[in-house]
């Protein structure tokens, strides 16, 4: 266990050094001009010239990198050029925000998806079945923007429900969770759809069912546990589909996450923030597939960690 | 019918009392739903099974012994299938006009089944306490450490050494036998009054099969449970019941006592069904003998020194630190127009080696084929080498591509060697197709419009298209019905003396085997135990695992039952080594007439 740690934590640090050069590289490549974000359009070429120099911009490409990379190594990940303060400070005042979101969509993914594909799986070929694959298919294929937007509209302005945006308690939370879920919660009931429909298709069901259990008993305990684990798998890889989702709905939502942060600096060219978001975000994708695989022969006793 | 039929003159094992019955099924009719609208696969079946009694129901595909034992169980597949007429008395019970609810509290509890495939049969997420533990829970008022203990002694009955610490082993971590057995406690933990065994050792290599059974016969005269036992195999019942069932078509043909139904059968097919079983000793009269010895013709294939051996990977930067030895020193030569048999259980190297002579596996030591040995050889010249060496296998269903017109299949081969024009192709596939025994308005067609054994036949066919000088038929017949398997074997022996083809015959089969074979080769752990001409081996085995194998085989002649069978309640060793730490090599001795047998 300890040596498969070790070994995966060793892959998941090259992974990220690779990210982070081709992130930097993409960035250098960017026709836009950070510098010119930074003086603003009165500044003289001289004043240009100078925060240049100042900020390093004139180093040729390596220089660049391996400076930003020992900045790194000494966990700095550089100061923002446009807000003026350490981009460690801005993305550990905003993560924990974007944290809980992506806590909350988890949560409702997993139990509309999985509620879905288990009651389809059930009732395969029915009219039940049917509408809620046609739901799943909804989910989708909607826009998360038309989504929040709707979501909005319905349940904050009409019905008053939930506050139409902000940050602070646990209703502001509801309807952005909501949103950036149900895209996922519409892949997982199709998938745990046809795993449940092919393990309850095995013969360790009919020895279940010929031991004289309960339903209940069947579908829960034998039939359940089997037909999880290609969802556990996906977990893992979601997580990076989140951040593209958090961006959006962070806007929506006026929610100040990580993913607003990576918007108003994508904007304006900021490039240590976005370095430190993408930075964040692979950082969050390699440590979600790496928890999905230790927690896979919880499930699966079959699956060993080597 | 007379249900009082006199089931004590040719069993072995105590007759029953005739008692009130456990089980009595009458008119029972299952229909299925399919596009052509209902379809009865079950017609009419009727009997009655006595307290201690084992009722056999034999048939071959397709002939609804399954669906009944299912419709028993109230497990018919739904929402397709039902039972339209009849009814199953348990008792005072009727079980036809059970709800779901009632059905629960009968199922495990009063009467229990057990499966074919006790590989898949398992949840392999849960561990076999557990699912021990859940049947007796779901039953009895017991839970905590007194189902616990239940289970333990359900465990202990079924003979699995070490029973309390197997509670916590999954089933991934048993061999198929002991899987098997964990069925057999699961399923009498709460002593039922009627088991259903459903082709419960067809699954299993022919020693565990034997232990199987015996261990059925034991704890039935222990705790007098009635016994249904669904086979195909007649040894099997000839080995087990005390009444037997001969179903066809969804519809009995033929009831009787053992001795009935073995000695004095009244129907056709029963007779026919009978006579299609391959029979030790039975080989002899069927086959001419040996042809002379002094003509040594070049060996069509020769094996020397084959190794095959897999790298498990492990540890920190996955080194290799465990080998699988699949196949280790392996000797053996085939001259033209002979059968050779691989004999052996599963995971004795048997396939392991035949996919090496095929090519299909990396392997070590020398293959010649045709006097060429296949190490020094470019690639082209391995592949025209390679066309001489053709392969069946065993499942017809799945090693016909499903989307490919057959005669295109049999043509393939032809097609990838590069062999004659598409108009001389087609002629050459259309006389294969007549010479199987298929005909050639059967080309255009789709492999899954034929029967198992016609896609057998086109898979023979397939191998023939080359003229090849050696096919190896790997269990190419085990998943045939009897009657089917008789003449698949018939064919094949035809096709050798026309063409004068070699045959590496693998089979599990030990009658089938002496059938078909000249030599025979008996594998163990990957290397030969014991090699020589059939009379050699069946008449005079030497090495006592040859004697195992060959005494486990059930025979179908209910007069010689076995009162025990050979008991191993052991595991069979593993061919899994540490690295540097390889098996011993065995020494093959002469017996006499080219008898090897390895020292033991």
């Amino acid at each position: 266990m300890i040596a498969y740690l070790t070994r995966r934590l060793i892959q998941a640090a090259l992974i990220l050094l690779g990210v982070s050069i081709i992130t930097f590289a993409l960035l250098y490549l960017l026709p836009a001009d950070p510098v010119r974000q930074i003086a603003g359009r009165s500044a003289t070429p001289q004043t240009v010239e100078s925060i240049r120099q100042q900020l390093g911009l004139d180093q040729p490409f390596v220089v660049q990198y391996w400076n930003y990379l020992t900045n790194l190594l000494s966990g700095d990940l550089g100061r923002s050029y446009i807000q003026r303060s350490e981009v460690t400070e801005l993305i550990v005042s905003r993560l924990p925000a974007s944290l809980i979101l992506m806590a909350g969509a988890i949560l409702c993914e997993l139990a509309i998806g999985l509620t879905m594909g288990l009651i389809a799986a059930v009732k395969r070929g029915s009219v039940t079945d049917q509408t809620l694959m046609v739901g799943s298919f909804i989910g989708v294929s909607a826009p998360q923007f038309v989504v929040g937007l709707l979501l909005l509209y319905v349940f904050a302005v009409q019905l008053g429900w939930f506050p139409i945006g902000g940050y602070g308690t646990w209703r502001h939370a509801v309807l952005p969770s909501l949103t950036l879920g149900i895209l996922g919660a519409g892949w997982y009931s199709r998938m745990m759809r046809s795993s449940m429909i092919d393990v309850l298709r095995q013969d360790y069901i009919r020895t279940a069912r010929a031991k004289g259990l309960a339903r209940r008993a069947i579908l829960f305990r034998h039939a359940l546990p089997n037909a999880i684990l290609p969802v556990v798998a996906m977990i893992g890889i979601d997580i990076g589909l989140f951040m593209s989702g958090i961006v959006v709905v962070e806007s929506v939502f006026g929610w100040p996450g990580i993913g607003q942060l990576a918007w108003q600096a994508i904007q304006r060219v900021d490039i240590p923030i976005i370095m430190g978001v993408t930075l964040v975000s692979a950082c969050a994708i390699v440590l979600g597939n790496l928890l999905a695989d230790i927690v896979a022969p919880f499930i699966d006793p079959r699956i060993k960690l080597r | 019918m007379t249900a009082a039929a006199d089931t004590s003159s040719g069993a072995a094992t105590a007759a029953p009392v005739m008692d009130n019955p456990v089980l009595s099924v009458s008119g029972l009719t299952v229909s299925v739903r399919g596009d052509e609208g209902e379809r009865a696969v079950v017609s009419d079946l009727s009997f009655v099974l006595t307290r201690g009694e084992t009722l056999c129901i034999a048939g071959e595909s397709g002939s609804g012994k399954s669906m009944s034992s299912l419709a028993v169980m109230g497990l018919l597949p739904q929402p397709q299938a039902r039972v339209s007429a009849g009814s199953i008395l348990l008792g005072d019970l009727d079980l036809t006009t059970l709800s779901e609810k009632r059905m629960q509290t009968i199922r495990g509890n009063r009467v229990a089944m057990i499966f074919q495939e006790p590989m898949t049969s398992l949840n392999p997420v849960l561990s076999i306490g557990r699912q021990l533990i859940e049947a007796i829970e779901a039953h009895t008022s017991l839970s905590g450490s007194p189902a616990r203990a239940r289970a333990i002694e359900a465990l202990k009955a079924v003979r699995i050494p070490e029973a309390e610490s197997r509670l916590k082993q999954f089933p991934h971590e048993l061999s198929g036998g002991m899987r098997q057995r964990v069925m057999i406690a699961m399923a009498l933990a709460l002593k039922p009054d009627v088991l259903i065994a459903d082709e419960p050792t067809t699954a299993l290599d022919v020693t565990v099969q034997g232990e199987v059974l015996e261990l059925l016969r034991d704890l039935q005269r222990e705790q007098g449970t009635a016994v249904i036992l669904i086979t195909h195999d007649m040894g099997v019942v000839a080995e087990m019941a005390d009444r037997v069932i001969i179903m066809r078509n969804g519809r009995m043909v033929e009831e009787g006592t053992i001795s009935d139904i073995f000695e004095r059968p009244q129907v056709d097919y029963t007779r026919e069904l009978l006579a299609a079983v391959p029979r030790m000793g039975a080989g002899r009269a069927a086959m001419p003998a040996q042809p002379d010895e002094q003509v040594k013709p070049v060996a069509v294939a020769e094996v020397h020194d084959l190794h095959v051996r897999f790298d498990l990977h492990g540890g920190f930067f996955g080194r290799v630190t465990r080998r699988v030895h699949a196949v280790e020193g392996v000797n053996f030569s085939i001259a033209p127009n002979e059968t050779l048999s691989l004999v052996g259980e599963s995971g004795c190297g048997k396939s392991t080696t035949a996919k090496a002579l095929a090519g299909l596996l990396p392997y070590s030591g020398d293959i010649a084929v045709g006097g060429r040995n296949l190490a020094g050889l470019s690639r082209d010249e391995r592949k025209a080498v390679r066309r001489d060496v053709q392969m069946i296998f065993q499942d017809p269903y799945a090693s016909l591509d499903p989307r490919m017109r057959v005669g295109d299949l049999v043509a393939e081969p032809l097609l990838i060697h590069g062999i004659g024009t598409p108009k001389e192709r087609v002629d050459r596939v259309a006389a294969l197709f007549e010479r199987v025994g298929l005909t050639a308005d059967q080309m255009e067609r789709y492999p899954h419009e034929f029967s198992g054994g016609q896609r057998q036949r086109i898979c023979i066919a397939r191998a023939l298209a080359l003229r090849p000088k050696l096919i190896i038929a790997d269990e190419s017949v085990s998943a045939l019905d009897v009657s089917v398997q008789a003449r698949v074997l018939k064919l094949l022996r035809e096709l050798q003396n026309e063409f004068g083809v070699a045959y590496l015959f693998i089979s599990h089969d030990m009658a089938v085997v002496e059938n078909i074979s000249d030599k025979v080769a008996v594998m163990y752990l990957g290397q030969i135990v014991e090699m020589g001409t059939r009379d050699q081996i069946f008449d005079n085995p030497r090495h006592p695992y040859t004697k195992r194998l060959i005494e486990a085989v059930p025979v179908p002649d209910p007069a010689r039952r076995r009162a025990r069978f050979a008991r191993l309640d052991s595991e069979i060793a593993s061919p899994i080594r540490r690295i540097g730490d390889p098996p011993a090599k065995l020494q093959l001795l002469d017996a006499g007439g080219g008898h090897l047998v390895a020292a033991h």
